[in-house]
C-alpha cells in the first residue's frame, strides 16, 4: 500500500452549495496529516468524504486501495479500515465503558464477551482509562468520554484513523489528555488525518499540514508553513488563531 | 323483584374484568408486535414503504375503533369470512393499536440523535445492529411513557368490543345494573377494577422511566 488515502479533484455541494471545490491529496501509510482552516472551510465535509458519510459529486476517494465512490464499494469493510472520532464523543449512553468499546468488535468480528472485554481493557489502557471500564459515558469528564471514544474507535483495528476537531468541544484544561493520546498514537506509527485548531498539536505530531480554504488545499507542506506561511490567507489565519 | 347486590353479580363483575384483561393483552401484544413493524415501515430505505405505512397510519387514525370494529366483524362476515367475536375483537384492537403505537414509536426512534446513528455505522455496524444495539434501547426511554399512556386509553376502550357480544367490565356492570338498578354502587365498583387495571400501569410506567433513566441523564 502506497498511499493510504488519496483525494483527486473532489467535488462535494450541499444542494447548489459547492462546499468542496475539487480538493487533492494524499496520505502515506503511518502519515500524520493535520487540517487546520477557517470554520466553514469544508475541513469536515473532507473527513466524511473519505469514510464516506457523504458522497462526493466527482472526483476520486481512495482508502486504502478502495474506491470510495464506487458504487460496488463494500461500505462496511470500508468503515473498519477507517476509524473517526467526532467533535461531540458520541458515546453510547445506555451502554458501559466496556460496552461502547466490544459493541462492534462482538457484532463485526464475532468475539466473544469474555475477548472482548479483554480488548476493551486493552484499549483503555491504551488511553489511560482501565478503572473506568464498567462506569456509564455520564459518569465521565468530556475529556475522558473522548478518550474512550478514540479507544472505542481503535478496537476495531483500523488503517486510518480520522479525528474532527476531537478537542474543540473540551473545557481547555482538558485537551491535553486528549492531545497527549493522540500524539502516541501518531508514535506508533498509524496513519492520522486531524482537523484541528490545535497548532502546538499540529506543530508536534503533524508529518504534514494542510491549509484549507473556501472549499480548496490552499497551502499545505511540512509543520513548517505553519511559521513560515506562504500565502497571505494562512498568514492571516495563523495570525487570529494565537 | 329486584334483590340487592350480592356475591354472584361480584363474581360476574370479575369474569367481565377478565375479558377486559384479555382483550387488553390481545390489543398490547398483538397491537405492540404490528406496531413494531409499522414503526420499522416508517423508517425504511424504501421510499414506497414509507409512504403505504403512513397511509396506514393516518387512515387508522382518522377512524374510530368502532367504526373498525364494525368493519371488521359485520363487514368481513359478509363477504363470507366470518370469525368468531374474539378474533374480530383482536384483529381490530390490533389494526387500532398498531397504527398509534407504530406512529408512537417512529417519533421516538427519530428523537434519538443522528449522531448516535452515524457513530454506530461508523464502526461497521450493519444497519439493523444500529438499529438494534443503538438506537432502539435509547428509543425504548423517550416512548415508555406515551406507550403506557396509550395503552392505558386502549384498556379502557375495550368496553367498545361490547357491541359485538362480549360481556366485559363495562357490560357486565349494565347487566347487573339492568336488573338490580343500583348504579352508583355498580358502577362506582366496576370503576374501582378498571382504576385497579390502569392505575398499576401508570405506576410500572414511572418506575421503568427511572429505572431506565440510570445511566443517563
Ligand atoms: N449536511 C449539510 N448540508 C448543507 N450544508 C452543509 C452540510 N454540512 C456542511 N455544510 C456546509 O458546508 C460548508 C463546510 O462545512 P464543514 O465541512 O463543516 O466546514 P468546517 O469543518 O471546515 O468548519 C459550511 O458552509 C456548511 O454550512
Ligand atoms: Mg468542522
Amino acid at each position: 500500500m502506497s498511499v493510504a488515502v488519496k483525494l483527486e479533484d473532489v467535488h462535494k455541494s450541499f444542494g447548489a452549495v459547492e462546499v468542496l471545490k475539487g480538493v487533492s491529496f494524499e496520505v502515506a501509510p503511518g502519515e500524520v496529516v493535520a487540517i487546520i482552516g477557517r470554520s466553514g472551510s469544508g475541513k469536515s465535509t473532507a473527513l466524511r468524504c473519505i469514510n464516506r458519510l457523504e458522497k462526493v459529486q466527482s472526483g476520486v476517494i481512495e482508502v486504502c486501495e478502495r474506491q470510495v465512490n464506487d458504487a460496488k464499494l463494500d461500505l462496511r469493510a470500508l468503515r473498519q479500515d477507517v476509524g473517526i472520532v467526532f467533535q461531540s464523543y458520541n458515546l453510547f449512553p445506555h451502554l458501559t465503558i466496556a460496552e461502547n468499546i466490544m459493541l462492534a468488535p462482538r457484532r463485526v468480528k464475532h468475539i466473544t464477551r469474555a475477548a472482548g472485554r479483554a480488548l476493551a481493557l486493552e484499549k483503555l489502557a491504551q488511553v489511560g482509562l482501565e478503572e473506568k471500564i464498567d462506569a456509564y459515558p455520564e459518569q465521565l469528564s468530556g475529556g475522558q468520554q473522548q478518550r474512550v471514544a478514540i479507544a472505542r474507535s481503535l478496537a476495531m483495528s483500523p488503517r486510518v484513523m480520522l479525528f474532527d476537531e476531537v478537542t474543540s468541544a473540551l473545557d481547555p484544561h482538558l485537551t491535553g489528555e486528549v492531545l497527549r493520546v493522540m500524539e502516541t498514537l501518531a508514535k506508533g506509527g498509524m496513519t492520522m488525518i486531524v482537523v484541528t485548531h490545535e497548532m502546538g498539536f499540529a506543530r508536534r505530531a503533524a508529518d504534514r499540514v494542510i491549509y484549507m480554504h473556501m472549499g480548496t488545499v490552499w497551502e499545505s507542506g511540512s509543520a513548517d508553513i505553519l511559521t513560515n506561511p506562504q500565502t497571505p490567507e494562512l498568514q492571516d489565519f495563523l495570525a487570529n488563531e494565537l | 323483584m329486584p334483590t340487592g347486590f350480592n356475591l354472584n353479580y361480584l363474581i360476574y363483575l370479575f369474569q367481565g374484568m377478565g375479558w377486559t384483561v384479555l382483550l387488553s393483552l390481545l390489543a398490547f401484544v398483538f397491537g405492540g408486535l404490528g406496531g413494531f413493524l409499522v414503526m420499522l415501515a416508517r423508517i425504511s430505505r424504501i421510499e414506497a414503504v414509507r409512504r403505504i405505512a403512513n397511509v396506514y397510519i393516518q387512515v387508522v387514525q382518522g377512524v374510530p375503533l368502532l367504526i373498525i370494529l364494525f368493519i371488521v366483524y359485520f363487514g368481513l362476515g359478509i363477504l363470507g369470512v366470518s370469525m368468531p367475536p374474539l378474533v374480530a375483537a383482536g384483529l381490530a384492537l390490533m389494526i387500532y393499536c398498531s397504527a398509534f403505537l407504530g406512529e408512537i414509536w417512529r417519533g421516538s426512534v427519530e428523537a434519538v440523535p443522528r449522531t448516535q446513528t452515524e457513530a454506530a455505522e461508523c464502526l461497521a455496524l450493519t444497519r439493523w445492529q444500529v438499529l438494534r444495539d443503538v438506537v432502539l434501547p435509547q428509543a425504548i426511554r423517550i416512548a415508555t411513557p406515551p406507550t403506557v399512556g396509550f395503552l392505558v386509553q386502549v384498556l379502557k376502550s375495550t368496553s367498545l368490543v361490547s357491541v359485538i357480544g362480549f360481556v366485559e367490565l363495562t357490560r357486565a356492570a349494565q347487566v347487573i345494573n339492568n336488573t338490580i338498578f343500583q348504579p352508583f354502587a355498580i358502577f362506582g365498583i366496576a370503576g374501582v377494577m378498571y382504576f385497579a387495571l390502569c392505575y398499576p400501569l401508570s405506576l410500572w410506567s414511572r418506575i421503568l422511566e427511572r429505572k431506565l433513566n440510570v445511566g443517563r441523564r
